[in-house]
């Protein structure tokens, strides 16, 4: 057993503190060159990862960079920067240890390139920063170890293919780098280990035990349809009540808002409870955080902005409200309970409506069964590969076939080809072939076999742009004659409003008085009901592991795991018409109010659902069917229109939908935006030039004009490649109607029926209906017309 | 598809895209194109309209041109959203409008928006008449045989709001060809009192469709 040197182990002593088995293994494995830790929430992961350094520069404390701790949030780096100084200082070493964020001064961070402490903590984008200075070779030149905390949430974004490009970087300048990544539980260690560096070896802590986990029990029966919870309320107040503080998840910004609004109706006891999201001002949420941290508060309404980070304090009960969309994301959230290693966690789930109901049920299976979805990682992101090729430019001429070795060491760019790197790098250095003329997209050179910037006085215009996080375009609200922002809302959402509409913000209706440049200016308001609170859109889809669970349960023969009148609504539609499965697509098709209807129980999520509606509906008009309008949930999709679909087979072809999907994409809002963020990644278009921040607005504008002039002229173009892959991924979704159309293999079961049945009637509440304007309703119209017409005898 | 309509002695085409056809004379007449109305709210307060509305309105008015080939072009009032605009309007768009305007009579009547001169050719009318018919911006309710627009109306028809002409045995309101421009609903008083009981209205869209005005 690998020993810890002696002011160390004194200290731990005199703590009375022991080693975790997996914070004594990764003291054992400190020379491997590079190990996954994964550990549930509370485990002491991260001093497992900091161990290591501390025993070695207890021993040899020389100067230079020892350990580089990256982490996704600036406010972990803070946090752990703290957290480090007890064992340090407690047991006397002389350890320097700062942290570099975008907070960091200029001057602190002109002294620590030139004054490297011991231990740097950053987050991948200070890196990158770093990394592009000509002096990296120096400051890194040294470098032992580099840990990378909460590694599972960076290996869901762009940020992780950058990181994992930067960790090449870093392996490059300092040849005997040892890595060790942490990570919450994750559905496939090994693929995150290769993500890490090829030859991972994973490191598995005791996972804890099973969490204390249920659906609440309401005597209320859930609504048919819709979110948020509010049905709850009385019996989430008794939990709160119960117990020291709670964590109330919702899934979107505006459902938290409003749930919080009716929370604080129903508050008569007045218990402390605090709101907590993306959308709500720095300064607010740093509040909250604070009266969080020293215990004033019951309870927090909150959204994923509190999915990871900090220890917030006493936290003894979480509570998901609607459907958790997505396993792993939910054992994450029940870790925020009890952050104490070897407790178990408790949580309550709250369904916000029936269908919500059946997959809470999938969800605790799932939980119970140790069993995490995940889709496989794609390969790596091109335009942040374009962006990483620009920062090594930045740092100093550099030589393709070595840059195309390195890059083929970070795991999610193992398998490029040199003929798509040297694409990429063309790409980089010119623009590609439409913007060749360009000289302001001409910035990469080649002398004899180095490439270079064209002109160096670039790279500062470059560094200002090193991020592969694209806001969206926000803006500020405030409240008329007062300073403080409320917080921010899209500007979509901005532009939606007219003086007059309410909405909620920061859990107080609010009126919309107008724009003042770029700020919403409100006023406080009276009413009782806001309009609306549609900003942020993140909309999660059920996962295909979910989803699959909940055809599962349907296929049992009774439902005693369900309430009664979950379990009575699915044994009417048993009898009516039938439940859906795996293996087949269930199609019903009833008349309802003179409209004919067809339900698509495709379980394949709300995204996919979506545009599975859209290219369906499409079919149907050059068949003549007359659809007049669609709604997507996570389930299903429901059309009408004027006439009954009797041959549904045609209108499910894999190649007819996927043509379908071709033209519609090419004229569509959707890629614009995707291509806008895909743009400003690779670096095409800049966020802020010398320090002053364009708009989104304004980027909006010049990549719209690229954008078009791009398919138009240079249609293969590498940007609109990516700009397509990413759509199709994402907010499309094809693969999983792909998935869909594979797994049930043609087999359509179309059930013709006299009425609504039970299961497709909540798809009626749904709002978000989408119009379709087609023939459908040129002849309603022309009927319309025609009878006015007579009625009033002017024919 | 038009829908055909009689004022006095001439008969007119109301177009689906809300342009009047006249075609015993070759003249086309639009109204309220509004041009440069998303650059001068961004001028007046940074407001949001995506800046194509200029360029959708002019491919129609391209359309409707090659497709009815007039002699005239009346453009009845508040054809840009202030004088501004039609100084700054961007270079592309002003080249594309100077080819629409060669080879015919372009006449801009003046609206309350646009009351000046413009720099872009053709010729400026306060009002103008052809044969028993005065085509001018805001209707004059002492007139007979008139043409206007100003009002932009709108009514619904199953479920959805169209911009719309309206039409009784004295005058005709043109429907506003600008995209992005509000509207008043048939049902206001304004419009109301102008209209003779009895009097259509023609909606906008896929093809020109008749009701009785919505009242």
């Amino acid at each position: 057993m690998v020993p810890l040197p002696a002011p160390l182990s004194r200290w731990f002593a005199a703590q009375a503190w022991a080693l975790h088995p997996h914070q004594q293994a990764m003291l054992e494995r400190a020379s491997a060159a590079s190990t996954l830790l994964i550990a549930p929430t509370g485990g002491g992961k991260t001093l497992a990862g900091f161990l290591p350094t501390l025993a070695e520069l207890a021993q040899n404390p020389a100067p230079g960079l020892h350990t580089l701790y990256i982490s996704p949030l600036k406010a972990l780096t803070a946090d752990i920067r703290r957290n480090l100084r007890r064992p340090i200082e407690g047991a006397g070493l002389a350890i320097r240890v700062e942290d570099r964020t975008g907070d960091t001064s200029a001057t602190a961070r002109k002294r620590q390139r030139a004054d490297p402490p011991h231990i740097l903590l950053t987050t991948p984008e200070s890196l990158a920063l770093l990394l592009s200075y000509e002096d990296a070779g120096k400051v890194f030149g040294g470098l032992q170890r580099v840990i990378v905390d909460e590694l599972h949430a960076l290996a869901e974004s762009k940020r992780g293919d950058q990181l994992t490009l930067l960790l090449a970087r870093l392996q490059s300048l300092s040849p005997g780098l040892r890595r060790a990544g942490l990570s919450a539980t994750v559905e496939d260690p090994p693929a995150l280990a290769r993500f890490l560096a090829p030859g991972t070896q994973v490191l598995l802590a005791d996972p804890g035990p099973d969490p204390d986990i249920s659906m609440l029990e309401t005597p209320q029966a859930p609504p048919w349809s819709g979110g948020g919870g509010r049905h709850a309320i009385p019996e989430i107040l008794k939990q709160i009540k119960a117990h020291r503080t709670t964590l109330i998840f919702h899934n979107t910004r505006a459902q938290a808002e409003l749930f919080f609004h009716d929370l604080w109706l129903s508050n008569d006891e007045g218990l402390p409870i605090g709101i907590h999201h993306g959308s709500l001002a720095r300064e607010q949420r740093e509040k909250v955080e604070a009266a969080m941290a020293e215990g004033r508060l019951r309870a927090v309404v909150c959204t994923g902005s509190l999915d990871l980070g900090i220890d917030w304090g006493d936290v003894d009960l979480v509570i998901q409200v609607g459907a958790p969309k997505n396993v792993k994301r939910l054992v994450q959230r029940i870790g925020r309970a009890n952050h104490r290693y070897n407790a178990p966690s408790k949580a309550l789930l709250v369904p916000a409506n029936r269908f919500e109901v059946v997959e809470c049920r999938a969800a605790l299976d799932a939980v119970r069964d140790r069993t995490l979805d995940g889709e496989p990682r794609g390969p790596g992101s091109r335009d942040v590969l374009c962006l990483h090729i620009l920062m090594t430019a930045c740092a100093g001429p550099f030589d393709p076939d070595a840059l195309y070795r390195e890059i083929a060491t970070a795991g999610p760019y193992h398998d490029i080809s040199r003929l798509d790197f040297d694409r990429t790098l063309d790409f980089v250095a010119t623009g590609g072939y439409a913007l060749r003329a360009y000289d302001r997209w001409q910035r990469l050179k080649q002398t004899g076999p180095l490439w270079h910037l064209r002109d160096p006085r670039t790279a500062a215009v470059i560094r200002q742009n090193l991020g592969t996080i694209v806001d969206s375009e926000m803006m500020k609200v405030r409240l008329r004659g007062r300073g403080q922002p409320l917080g921010e809302v899209e500007e979509s959402f901005a532009s939606s409003l007219t003086p007059g509409d309410t909405f909620l913000m920061a859990g107080q209706i609010v009126r919309y008085e107008g724009l003042n440049e770029l700020t919403v200016e409100v006023t406080r308001s009276a009413a009782k009901d806001p309009r609306v609170a549609v900003y942020s859109g993140t909309k999660f889809a059920t996962s295909t592991l979910l989803a699959d669970r909940i055809l599962q349960i349907f296929q049992q023969e009774d439902w005693p795991g369900l309430p009664a009148h979950t379990a009575g609504w699915l044994a009417l539609q048993r009898q009516v018409s039938r439940l859906p499965d795996r293996d087949s697509l269930l199609l019903e098709s009833f008349p309802h109010e003179g409209r004919e209807h067809l339900c698509i129980y495709g379980f394949a999520g709300r995204n996919a659902q979506q545009t599975l509606g859209l290219l369906v509906t499409k079919q149907m008009e050059e068949q003549g069917l007359d659809p007049l309008g669609f709604v997507a949930t996570d389930y299903a999709t429901l059309i009408w229109g004027l006439s009954p679909v009797t041959d549904p087979a045609p209108l499910f072809e894999v190649e007819t939908l996927r043509q379908g999907l071709e033209t519609w994409l090419s004229s569509n809002a959707l890629m614009k935006r995707t291509f806008r963020n895909v743009a400003i990644v690779a670096g095409l278009i800049e966020r802020s030039h010398h320090g002053r921040r364009k708009t989104g607005r304004q980027a909006t504008f010049s990549s719209d004009i690229l954008y078009d002039t791009l398919r138009r002229y240079d249609p293969g173009h590498l940007l609109l490649q990516i700009t397509r892959d990413e759509a199709m991924r994402g907010l499309i979704d094809f693969s999983r109607i792909e998935g869909l159309l594979a797994r049930t293999e043609g087999r359509i079961d179309l059930r013709r029926l006299d009425r609504v049945t039970p299961l497709s009637a909540p798809l009626f509440l749904e709002p978000s209906k989408v119009p379709i304007e087609g023939q459908a309703r040129e002849k309603l119209a022309d009927a319309a017309a025609k009878a006015l017409m007579q009625a009033a005898g002017l024919v | 598809m038009h829908f055909a309509l009689t004022l006095g002695p001439e008969t007119l085409h109301a177009l689906p895209s809300g342009a009047l056809h006249w075609p015993a004379r070759r003249l086309l007449a639009v109204s309220d194109l509004h041009l440069g109305k998303s650059a001068r709210l961004a001028r007046r307060a940074g407001a949001l309209l995506p800046p194509y509305e200029t360029r959708a309105t002019l491919e129609r008015l391209d359309a409707d041109i090659a497709a009815t080939a007039p002699a005239t072009v009346i453009c009845l009032g508040d054809s840009f959203d202030d004088l501004a605009a039609a100084d700054s309007l961007d270079e592309g768009d002003a080249l594309w409008l100077t080819r629409l305007m060669a080879g015919r009579e372009w006449i801009w009547v003046e609206g309350n928006h646009d009351p000046g001169p413009l720099s872009l050719g053709g010729s400026h009318r306060a009002e103008v008449g052809f044969g028993a018919l005065t085509f001018r911006h805001i209707a004059d309710p002492a007139e007979m045989f008139e043409i206007s627009g100003h009002y932009h109306p709108k009514a619904r028809l199953a479920g959805q709001g169209k911009p719309c002409f309206l039409a009784d045995a004295r005058r005709l309101i043109l429907p506003a060809y600008g995209a992005y421009t509000g509207g008043l609903w048939c049902e206001d008083p304004t419009l109301s009192g102008l209209m003779q009981p009895g009097a259509l209205a023609i909606l906008t869209g896929a093809r020109a469709r008749a009701i009785p005005m919505p009242r």
